[in-house]
């Protein structure tokens, strides 16, 4: 137990030093959230009409999509460490050897925190005008940290659970599809029925609500941010308390 | 001496309910004598990596019981990970990240102080020969260095046993030597190893003891002399054009066997004898097409204590799976 913080930190840096000098993960935490960011804004922005500057409207939910990325190759990771002989080793060491996935799990905390000042950065240079004070912002930033970690633990279970890199980058279909039906990109009321009905009641959109009302730049937010903001909080606590656990299971079962 | 590690009547089996797959492992007996190299030796899916995975406490044992320095494998799997190292069949190490790097993060995983882990780190690229690409990222070296980087991790704490998965599956002849002299080294520190391989001469040249497993249960043990006097000797093969010409020249061999147009005589592989049975062949006139003197090899040993060759790949898929 005494070991626990220093077994999470040292597999943290290491995650954090493999993802720092992988291409790939490095475009996907800071070239792509930028991209998708221009794309929308300046290519689709001039198309929806929101009654607002649309940039105020869809950054933060450029992050919470970025952060669906970020957890994608969070399962990439996971999963090659369950098929390298890695896992083995540290399964032979007097270590909690599920320490392996916190540690996965931090760095991609730490990960979407960067992505996210780049992403709040280069919004800005282009025109999001957010009115928060501090406590807003920290609220805000801690709002979308929790729900990059209940999205990563997900990763991570399905790291440890699929059995090639393929099934890995499957997970990315699954975190695009979650924030384009929701209130991300378009209000909720712009979809059919159909849709609307999922968009309404699945986690991505109190918490982008949450995101917005507190950094509001004049963008129209939900009748009761309060009720919101605590729907979003524990649907994230949730989730992430449900996917821990079992990817902290799976770990275990898998042999 | 003692016995370090023990395993009796070890089963395993991956069978799915209503699968008629025979286990894996089938009432193993080992015992491995405290400073001692003892190798596991046979085919692919004989039981070896499962045999590892379940005395390095990666794997419970469906029946029977395995021991580590008297800590159940099992019930006391903590105090046992405490002075083991397990260096599997893959290489476990990050590609992108150095060898001093990688080295660094295991000493800190096994909670050795900082200095400690400093002096190790430092200690084992220069006795590993590593020292010169400590600061390049693993992914750039070459497989025999990867595979010593990969021992030199096992190797930071000082375990008093250390289990080795075909270490040098893959590696060409001289990466393969340096290993054997790295393995050679730890020993003499005292450390015990445990050792599979599916190569004779590698289990010939490192260990003290050597046990034949295959379909999971351990079917020959002893020095590798006395399990090669068992296997027998070496012998000289000639092979001549056609079996009649065997036939003629067979008897002025004394013990030889024939078998088709091949014949065999078992040697001591001295230059005399050797000698001694060409001039034989010379004198009785046919000439051979190709001679050779061939010693004994793990297919030989397998044919002649178990009555069949291992099975080679399908087996082999049967124990990655599992």
């Amino acid at each position: 137990m005494t070991y626990l913080l220093s077994d999470v930190s040292t597999m943290a840096a290491r995650s954090l030093r493999l993802v720092s000098r992988d291409l790939d993960a490095m475009i996907t935490a800071v070239v792509l959230p930028v991209v998708i960011l221009l794309m929308f804004v300046l290519v689709f922005g001039g198309a929806v009409d929101i009654g607002t500057d649309y940039i105020n409207y869809v950054t933060p939910g450029v992050i919470l999509l970025a952060a669906g990325f970020g957890a994608a190759n969070t399962a990439l990771a996971v999963e090659h460490d369950m098929s390298s002989g890695m896992v083995d080793r540290l399964r032979s060491m007097p270590m909690t050897a599920w320490t392996v996935l916190s540690g996965h799990v931090v760095a991609s905390l730490v990960k979407n925190l960067a992505t996210t000042a780049i992403v709040f950065g280069v919004s800005m240079a282009i025109g999001f005008r957010p009115e928060a004070s501090v406590l807003e912002w920290l609220a805000a930033v801690g709002m979308i940290l929790l729900f990059v970690g209940w999205i990563t633990w997900l990763a991570a279970l399905v790291g440890v659970l699929v059995r090639s890199p393929d099934a890995a980058g499957g997970f990315t279909f699954f975190v695009m599809f979650l924030p384009y039906v929701s209130s991300a990109f378009v209000p909720v009321d712009t979809l059919p029925s159909w849709l609307r009905g999922f968009a309404e009641h699945q986690p991505v959109t109190p918490v982008i609500e949450t995101v917005r009302s507190l950094l509001s730049g004049g963008v129209p937010t939900a009748a009761d941010p309060v009720g919101v903001a605590v729907l979003a909080v524990g649907w994230c606590l949730g989730l992430g308390l449900v996917f821990a656990v079992a990817a902290g299971l799976a770990f275990r079962a898998r042999r | 001496m003692a016995a370090i590690v023990t395993a009796e009547g070890l089963q395993k089996s991956f069978a799915r309910r209503g699968s008629a797959s025979p286990p894996v492992l089938d009432g193993l007996d080992l015992e491995l004598e405290e400073g001692a190299v003892l190798a596991l030796l046979g085919p692919n899916g004989a039981g070896k990596t499962t045999t590892v995975r379940i005395l390095s406490t990666l794997l419970r044992p469906d029946a029977g019981r395995a021991t580590v320095a008297g800590f159940d494998v099992v019930r006391e799997a903590r105090q046992v990970r405490q002075i083991i190292s397990l260096t599997g069949q893959q290489v476990a190490v990050d590609d992108k990240q150095s060898g001093a790097e990688n080295l660094t993060m295991m000493g800190r995983l096994a909670h050795l102080p900082r200095r400690v882990v400093r002096e190790r780190v430092a200690e084992l690229l220069t006795a590993f020969d590593l020292s010169h690409a400590a600061h390049r990222q693993v992914g750039t070296w070459s497989g025999g260095m990867r595979r010593r980087l990969d021992l030199a991790a096992g190797l930071l704490t000082r375990p008093r046993v250390m289990f080795l998965d075909e270490p040098t599956t893959g590696l060409d002849p001289r990466s393969r030597q340096a290993l054997w002299d790295v393995v050679r080294g730890v020993v003499d520190e005292g450390t015990s190893v445990f050792l599979t391989t599916q190569y004779l001469e590698e289990a010939d040249r490192l260990a003290q003891r050597v046990a034949l497993v295959d379909g999971g249960r351990i079917v020959a043990e002893g020095t590798p002399a006395q399990l090669k006097r068992q296997v027998g000797e070496a012998g000289v093969e000639l092979t001549f054009a056609t079996a009649s010409d065997a036939d003629r020249v067979a008897p002025a061999l004394g013990v030889a066997t024939v078998d088709g147009t091949r014949v065999r005589v078992p040697t001591d592989g001295s230059v005399g004898h050797v000698r001694a049975v060409l001039s034989a062949v010379e004198a009785a006139g046919p000439v051979p097409e190709h001679w050779e003197v061939r010693a004994p090899s793990l297919d030989d040993v397998f044919l002649t204590l178990t009555g069949h060759v291992g099975q080679e790949s399908p087996a082999r898929t049967a124990e990655v799976a599992a």
